[in-house]
């Protein structure tokens, strides 16, 4: 008999090893999170994912599961403490869906509109950010940038090349390219890597593809995030 | 006809592009039924200057200089439920993307720089509203009672945000009607 852990009241299986995101996402049971993306490492940084589990707050990504754990996790007071986080996400960044080409596929959004985010609430800091469109194949827009490491991940895990880093702290801390100039187009990018396909929100944009898929047909227009995630990217054809 | 008192509105536009008005008027016959319900004190239908007491006021556009400020100010003394509709009002929106350049930069590329003006001269009228160095959502001025996003926001959006209101309801929209964008 497999282990098993409960979210939500509902039984999940899970083995040795495995996060409380891991048992989750492979029974199709949607936990909010951005920095996750379980081709990678967790990062635990976004706390979007933050769960309660045995009365603990525990960040479900790097929570291994274990016998007979009770994980809360669609609860009032978890999803606004969520819905809070994605706030302060919009108001530290320069969050301007009207004008982004990733709007409508973008995970920051479809997250907000999952958890009824109306209004960003908090003062705007309008920070200063550098876009950098030296690269021939893809933008770097730091504007719209929330520090979740995916694409430092895949650079560094998959692809190999190191191209991103975090650098500075707290709310200096921005996203840096690994180039003599710190300019992408100076470094060996490509737009084949694995980093430029793994941005959750509109910070990477492959040049030449905005607005390809028209409104309506875009993913999150008629799903919501939860019900993407739930019936599975691949179509659902896994078995356990 | 309806006997029942109708619901004042108050809308006005700040520094907004009159999208989400016009996206207001995409509610077609519905406003025939809109106006059996409701009678519109200062609007850009109207052309009424001042607001004066109202049951509803609806704030499309961002605050970006000082004239913004004093209607804001004038819509929430005089309104009793406060409506920010649309992303500038929310968020700043595209006027807000001037946010992270100098002003006095942005004069001089649009007024010295860019072909085809007469005299290449900064406007500098008294009469005209001093502007501001940064754009804000009108709820970093204001207290809002109500946020309906969208850019604009659909017109279903609207009449559903509005029925909902106007029938003493929690004001609520489908998924399919909250967009950012």
């Amino acid at each position: 008999m497999s282990k098993t852990i409960t979210i939500d009241g509902k039984t999940i299986p899970f083995m040795d090893g495995q996060t409380i995101m891991d048992a989750a996402l492979a029974a199709r049971v949607y936990i909010p999170h951005l920095c996750h993306n379980p081709e990678f490492k967790p990062h635990g940084s976004c706390k979007l994912c933050t769960v309660k589990a045995n009365g603990r707050l525990v960040s479900s990504c790097t929570m291994p599961a274990c016998e007979g754990m009770e994980v809360e996790n669609g609860t009032k007071e978890l999803n606004d403490e969520r819905r809070d986080l994605v706030r302060m996400l919009f108001v530290e960044g320069n969050h301007l869906c009207p004008t982004c080409e990733k709007s409508g596929n973008c995970q920051l959004q479809a997250v907000a509109y999952c958890l009824g985010m109306m209004s960003p609430r908090y003062n705007h800091f309008y920070p200063q950010r550098e876009v950098d469109a030296s690269h021939p194949d893809v933008f770097l827009d730091r504007n719209r940038c929330i520090l979740c490491e995916l694409c430092v991940r895949a650079s560094r895990d998959v692809d190999g090349k190191n191209v991103f880093g975090l650098s500075g702290r707290g709310i200096g801390s921005r996203l840096v390219v690994n180039s003599c100039s710190g300019r992408l187009g100076d470094s060996d990018f490509a737009v084949s890597d694995k980093a430029a396909q793994v941005c959750p929100t509109g910070a990477i944009l492959i040049k030449r593809q905005g607005f390809k898929v028209p409104i309506g047909q875009r993913i999150y227009d008629h799903k919501t995030i939860c019900q993407v995630e739930s019936q599975g990217k691949t179509g659902g054809e896994e078995d356990e | 006809m309806n006997d029942r008192k109708k619901v004042r509105i108050a809308s006005c536009s700040l520094a907004g592009c009159f999208g989400c008005h016009m996206s207001l008027l995409d509610i077609d016959e519905r406003l025939f039924d809109l106006l059996d319900l409701v009678e519109f004190d200062r609007t850009p239908l109207t052309d009424i200057k001042h607001c004066s007491p109202c049951d509803v006021g609806i704030v499309e556009g961002g605050v970006c200089n000082a004239e913004n400020v004093h209607v804001l100010k004038e819509f929430r003394k005089n309104c009793k439920v406060l409506v920010a509709m649309g992303a500038c009002a929310i968020t700043g929106g595209l006027p807000a993307m001037r946010n992270n350049i100098d002003l006095w930069d942005c004069f001089q590329e649009v007024y010295q720089y860019e072909g085809g003006l007469e005299g290449g001269r900064i406007p500098n009228d008294p009469e005209l509203p001093l502007p501001f160095d940064k754009v804000h959502p009108i709820y970093e001025v204001v207290k809002v009672d109500y946020f309906l996003p969208g850019c604009p926001p659909p017109a279903d959006a609207i009449w559903k945000f509005l029925t909902d209101l106007l029938a003493g309801r929690e004001p609520k929209l489908d998924y399919e009607q909250l967009h950012y964008d």
